[in-house]
């Protein structure tokens, strides 16, 4: 049976109560008949022979460029860069897609009699990946041959000697990358292209890059204008971004191999969260009210534990190589393909559940910021067209949105919040105030250099993430979450979906329509 | 010239007009009534004020700063205008003198000044009820005498009226007549030259006891349990603070027992009555009055109603009252309290300075008990109604509700109160003893405070228990002639009549606004405006005036310590069965550890440090690294390090003073402008376990911050430091501006007292916690051929 379509399901007195993720746990909300629930399309059908596909892709490339083996030669210098932690999310089960492709890469190197190669974490502003994280990514073999020798390694955007100044666009943005990279006779780029945002110019534009170059994009006026930045035709983001890829390209000999993954996100015990609610068996819905419970009695960090070490069990849709923006034309439209769901009209209240983990919470803690990114950021930019929730209306989200920081991972954060948001909401005012100093903080640099901290100026990108919403939207309502920490961030707190909705009505009327957004597995929506 | 307002009707302004008046004591309650009455009401006296030298600056500094700049001189100040200064100073000599120093410490030309008086008045004295003896001695007992000797050895004899007190009856029932004691049926003998001998050799005997081996012992202890490992230099201070302290504590126990032994209260009262008696004995061809007054409080109308000044006697009583810390109180409720407001007294003084010397020494009381009784009960529940109407608020903002006045026999309540005190003791060494520290040991301070009001409950009660029980009536028919003798004008501007005295006018409207005011209570339930204690400190410390920062690292600015990062480093590179074998032995070893660093910080790490024996230099170098990410900034506490950056922002220098490692501190670097760590010795390769140098810890810390400083022209008055115990004393004591940061009970204490800024900060909110310091274990894997 060829996997079904994601549909909009009419709410009526008798559907159940709809799943909403809330960090580490669920809860079920019954919502309002009437209101409509935006279910994904099912799992596509995973590539059966990963392997054979990673080498036609390999060897029969797209666009402008030669098929790989062509492009080694003895005594080259090759660098093969590929995407963080941050992605997939979940992190897949091994072997790692990365992992695959990085070992057909360097088998057909080794063929060529390759020796000078080094392997980089794309991290650009993100923390460093860990010795474990990099050898999940690219698996045992990988890992024991190169990390020893330092040739696999975490790319690092503060190191005064190894980025290169390529030069500006006509518009004046800066082109930045690693030195290594402009060095290298050839530069693979590896990645996986979960949501549309990703790939294409950005992987090395930006993963490869640093404040210097990313600041030109990374900032509220690109944001206001990136509508959204999920759709690359409305994206100023992915404007920018393709302006300094061009002329990087012309620098560097890019070959870039892209992925799409199906939306088979949770494993078992945890696959009843991809159903849909009134399609659950009587096993389900034990399971479903069992990991509940269990999981609303644990220990916060034991609760953490347990979703952090959740592997999805992703199965590949699509692998293609070659000419980046060539590449990215396919990769884009599988990634349309399994995600896009059509959506008939705006809604004056979007609802949403956070889940576990967002891209900068693996391994880690979602902090209140991370949580409105993963709303406001994510969540209420996947759509084409126009946004789900019309202009002036509400997003209500459900997280408990706890006054949690990881001291190691999020250094910036705690002080964004306890400084930055303390003072004002307002990305534009934080952006003129603020940015520069944590931008170029040393302490921050040291950790972000020789710890495992994402970049000081990365928490006024997540909040610059979220003023596209910001600007659209008359209020955000967070239900369940901290009082203390939804009020620093501007929103306000309603302990029940119901209180939510009678807050919603001061802006929106008391007849509202709702649309719930049931995502995670992903899933973008197709306003028409 | 416009002429002085103060017409001279009244005789006795008359009778003092044209004399030179030497007055004693002008710096306290009574003194400084006297000398604002005799320039307002007598036109043309001369006043001679004898002033003890103030530690800075002179006597004329001294009279015009505690003296004429006091309120009592408002309404003197509005009558003369501008001319205040001048005709003040014209109408007043200062000569520098103190009435413990045989000769009163006058020069030649100071004590000539002081000769020339017509009438002398001696209200110089020690009016507190718990001073060690020989103090309570040679002021108030030997003060007076010398005053005598001094007009004698010039061979003058004006009027010498002295200031005594009406208690010097003594604990006794029944009429107090206005006689001397030895005239009294009641009186007993007692020689007080030797008595003045006793006190002097209680002093050297209690001296040389507490400098015996076993006492020097236990001060040494006694401060070790109060500051802990803080270093030989302050250990030793405190150490001789106590010994101070003991002697004056029995000093002032003996004070005590003697007083009571002969009849009297207390120390004060035994004093001024061998003090009266001295002066009869000895006062030959100098005509001699003394004026006992009884409890002076707040005036009933001149210079103005209500004035007072200082915290007296009754007050602290009535706020404790009001605050609801004190509830019971030895007395009687048909008991009489014998108050007397202070310008009756001044006036008194004055009647009796203008009716001159009777043919032989005579006395006269000044009280209102006898013909205008203020009964216990009547004070009692004026006070009660007038606090329940006019509540005192707490912190908080709410109205503090008064408790019913218990009225106790004394015995019982000062058992119970002892017991009370034993039970706090006990609990408080328990509590200091615990590792607890920042907000938790909170509780240590709140029992301080609670312990505060329990010694302050006994104290009062020990103090002032037996004037509430007192049941003398103190006669006044000398004074009460005196006053009959008087015009209606002299009535009207010397009114010392106590029959005129209105108690629940007086205590509602006149006496408890004055004490509201004084005590500096809470009368409103305002919330405070603007910013906090907290943040007008924290505004202080992070001014750009300050030169630096100094911080210290455990538990200030990271909840770890040097056992466990030594812990993580050893076991980084253990197999696992190794590691959890290391785990445990360590486990085993923590309460030797713990007493070791309790008792010696620096011993601790010497001995300590020694485990670093063969440990290769560039593994662990290679380590340190991955302690800052799993360890220290895993423990770190964001509050601190952001406060260390804020220095840095505004251009403080900052500087990290440890007893940890250079090694596991060095990725700390970007935030200091230097480390001083403890260092160990290395040769070829591994090191040593064996201390470069001393420590910083206690002492030495102080020593090390302050070198730095110096060599960089930085200055310690504007330094901020921040550390968490009592050992870093030193430290915190040499800069302008201490931080107390997460601070153990001791320091607690400390620090409230002493108004230090205190920060609690913390580890990150939900971030990971490790069981054990054990290093994640690194796995080592041969390198694959790439290329075959």
């Amino acid at each position: 049976m060829s996997p079904r379509p994601g549909l909009v399901l009419d709410v009526e007195a008798t559907t159940p109560p709809i799943l909403f993720h809330h960090g580490d746990g669920v809860r079920f909300e019954k919502l309002p008949p009437g209101s409509r629930v935006v279910y994904p399309n099912e799992p596509l059908d995973p590539i059966e022979d990963v392997d054979g596909a990673i080498e036609h892709a390999l060897l029969n490339p797209l666009g402008d460029q030669q098929p790989l083996d062509a492009l080694m030669f003895a005594g080259m210098k090759l660098t093969i860069a590929f995407d963080d932690i941050s992605l997939p999310l979940p992190q897949m089960q091994a072997p790692d897609i990365r992992g695959r492709i990085i070992e057909k890469v360097l088998d057909l190197a080794a063929a060529a009699g390759v020796d000078d190669v080094h392997l980089i974490a794309a991290l650009a502003l993100h923390r460093r990946m860990t010795d474990r994280e990099l050898r999940h990514a690219v698996g045992d073999r990988v890992y024991d041959a190169f990390a020893p020798s330092g040739q696999l390694y975490n790319f690092d955007a503060e190191d005064p000697d190894g980025l290169t100044h390529l030069g500006e666009t006509k518009h004046g943005e800066e082109v930045i990358i690693s030195t290594r990279a402009v060095e290298s006779d050839l530069l693979v780029y590896v990645n996986i292209n979960l949501v549309s945002m990703d790939g294409g110019h950005k992987s090395v534009a930006t993963g490869l890059s640093g404040y210097q170059a990313i600041r030109h994009h990374h900032n509220v006026h690109t944001m206001h204008r990136s509508t959204s930045f999920m759709d690359q035709d409305n994206s100023e983001l992915h404007t920018r971004n393709w302006r300094q890829g061009r002329l990087l390209a012309d620098s560097v000999n890019i070959f870039q191999v892209e992925t799409t993954l199906n939306t088979d996100t949770f494993p078992k015990p945890f696959d009843f969260l991809q159903k849909r609610e009134w399609e659950m068996n009587a096993k389900d819905r034990a399971m479903l009210l069992g990991t509940k419970v269990g999981l609303d009695r644990m220990h916060t960090r034991v609760k953490r534990n347990i979703m952090q070490g959740i592997r999805a069990p992703y199965g590949l849709t699509s692998i293609q190589a070659g000419e980046v923006e060539a590449v990215h034309t396919v990769t884009t439209a599988n990634v349309y393909q399994q995600q896009l769901v059509r959506v008939e009209g705006q809604t004056d209240v979007m609802t949403m559940g956070i889940p576990f983990v967002g891209p900068y919470n693996v391994n880690s803690i979602m902090n209140p910021i991370l949580v409105a990114c993963m709303g406001l950021g994510y969540y209420f930019n996947l759509y084409r067209g126009k946004p789900l929730v019309r202009e002036g209306g509400v997003v209500i989200m459900t997280h408990p949105t706890k006054l949690e920081f990881h001291p190691v991972h999020h250094p910036s954060y705690i002080d964004f919040f306890e400084e930055v948001l303390a003072d004002t909401t307002d990305p534009l005012e934080i952006e003129k105030k603020y940015e520069k100093r944590y931008a170029e903080d040393e302490w921050y640099r040291h950790l972000y250099r020789t710890s495992y901290a994402y970049h000081g100026v990365h928490p006024f990108y997540m909040w610059y993430w979220c003023a596209h919403a910001l600007q659209h939207l008359s209020q955000v309502i967070v239900v369940g979450g901290d009082v203390k920490a939804v009020r620093r961030l501007g929103f306000r707190p309603a302990s029940t979906m119901n209180d939510a909705l009678e807050m919603a009505s001061d802006t929106v009327g008391s007849r509202p329509t709702v649309t719930h957004f049931h995502n995670p597995p992903m899933l973008m929506a197709d306003v028409v | 010239m416009v002429s002085n307002v103060v017409e001279m009707n009244s005789v006795i302004a008359q009778a003092l007009s044209g004399t030179r008046i030497a007055i004693t004591g002008g710096t306290g309650f009574l003194g400084t009534a006297l000398i604002e009455r005799l320039l307002r009401s007598v036109d043309d006296c001369h006043l001679i004020l004898l002033v003890r030298k103030p530690r800075r600056g002179d006597v004329d500094r001294r009279v015009e700063r505690e003296i004429l700049r006091n309120d009592a001189f408002d309404r003197l100040r509005e009558e003369w205008g501008d001319d205040f200064t001048d005709r003040a100073s014209s109408r007043i000599t200062v000569v520098a003198g103190d009435v413990a120093i045989d000769g009163l410490g006058l020069t030649e030309a100071d004590t000539a000044a002081f000769c020339s008086a017509d009438i002398v008045v001696h209200s110089a004295a020690t009016v507190s009820f718990d001073n060690p003896l020989d103090t309570s001695v040679e002021i108030n007992l030997l003060g007076p005498n010398r005053v005598l000797t001094v007009l004698q050895e010039a061979n003058v004899s004006p009027h010498l009226i002295s200031v005594s007190t009406c208690y010097v009856a003594g604990n006794r029932r029944g009429k107090a007549s206005e006689e001397f004691l030895s005239d009294s049926p009641f009186h007993i003998k007692v020689d007080w030259e030797a008595e003045v001998d006793a006190a002097r050799r209680t002093r050297a005997d209690l001296d040389a006891t507490s400098r015996t081996p076993d006492m020097l012992k236990r001060f040494g202890k006694e401060a070790r349990d109060e500051l802990g490992a803080a270093g030989v230099p302050l250990l030793s201070a405190k150490s001789e603070q106590r010994r101070e302290e003991w002697v004056d504590d029995k000093m002032v126990e003996a004070g005590r027992s003697r007083a009571t032994s002969l009849g009297w209260p207390d120390v004060y009262t035994y004093s001024k009555a061998l003090g009266e008696q001295a002066l009869l004995e000895i006062h030959g061809d100098i005509p001699l009055t003394v004026v006992r007054p009884s409890i002076i409080e707040s005036a009933w109308s001149e210079p103005k109603p209500g004035w007072i000044r200082g915290f007296r006697m009754a007050e602290p009583l009535i706020v404790s009252f009001a605050k609801g810390e004190l509830d019971q109180f030895p007395g009687y409720p048909e008991g009489i309290i014998d108050v007397i407001p202070v310008d009756m007294v001044a006036a008194a003084i004055c009647a009796v300075a203008a009716k001159g010397p009777a043919p032989s020494p005579s006395i006269y009381q000044v009280a209102s008990g006898s013909v205008n009784p203020l009964l216990y009960k009547v004070l009692t529940s004026t006070v009660q109604k007038w606090f329940t109407d006019n509540p005192i608020y707490d912190p908080n903002g709410n109205p503090i509700a008064v408790n019913d006045w218990v009225f106790t026999g004394a015995a019982g309540l000062e058992e119970k109160l002892e017991r009370i005190q034993t039970a706090f003791d006990k609990i408080g060494l328990v509590v200091n003893a615990l590792p607890i520290r920042g907000t938790k040991a909170k509780i240590a301070e709140k029992m301080t405070e609670k312990r505060r009001i329990l010694d302050q409950a006994h104290g009062y009660i020990q103090i002032y228990g037996a004037y509430g029980r007192c049941e003398a009536l103190y006669q006044i028919d000398r004074l009460m002639a005196l006053w009959d003798e008087l015009d209606q004008d002299d009535r009207a501007d010397f009114s010392f009549n106590p029959s005129e005295i209105d108690w629940t006018h007086y205590i509602t409207n006149i006496h408890l606004p004055t004490v509201v005011i004084q005590a500096r209570v809470k009368m409103t339930p305002d919330k405070r405006i603007g910013p906090s204690r907290e943040s007008r400190l924290r505004a202080q410390v992070l001014a750009p005036e300050r030169h630096f920062a100094a911080f210290d690292l455990e538990n200030t600015l990271i909840a770890s310590n040097v056992v466990e990062s030594y812990s993580w480093l050893a076991t980084r590179r253990l197999d696992p069965a190794a590691r959890v074998r290391f785990a445990l032995k360590t486990l085993g070893e923590a309460p030797s550890l713990w007493t070791r660093d309790r008792r010696d910080r620096t011993d601790f790490l010497r001995h300590f440090y020694r485990r670093y024996d063969g440990a290769p230099v560039d593994l662990l170098d290679e380590d340190a690294q991955e302690l800052l990410s799993q360890l220290i900034i895993t423990k770190s506490f964001p509050g601190g390090i952001r406060r260390i950056r804020e220095h840095r922002a505004a251009g403080h220098k900052t500087v990290l003073i440890t007893g940890a490692l250079d090694l596991a501190v060095k990725p700390l670097e970007p935030l200091f402008d230097e480390i001083i760590a403890a260092r160990v010795d290395s040769v070829g390769g591994t090191y040593t376990g064996e201390m470069l140098d001393v420590p910083p810890i206690g002492e030495v810390r102080a020593q090390v911050m302050l070198a730095w400083a110096s060599s960089h022209g930085l200055d310690p008055d504007q330094g901020v430091a921040y550390a968490d115990a009592a050992s870093d004393l030193p430290m915190l004591e040499a800069v302008g501006f201490p931080v107390a940061v997460n601070p153990e009970t001791r320091l607690i204490n400390i620090a409230e007292k002493r108004g230090w800024l205190t920060e609690n900060w913390g580890r990150a909110p939900g971030g990971p916690k490790p069981l054990f310091p054990i290093g994640r274990q690194v796995r080592t894997t041969k390198r694959r051929k790439v290329a075959s």
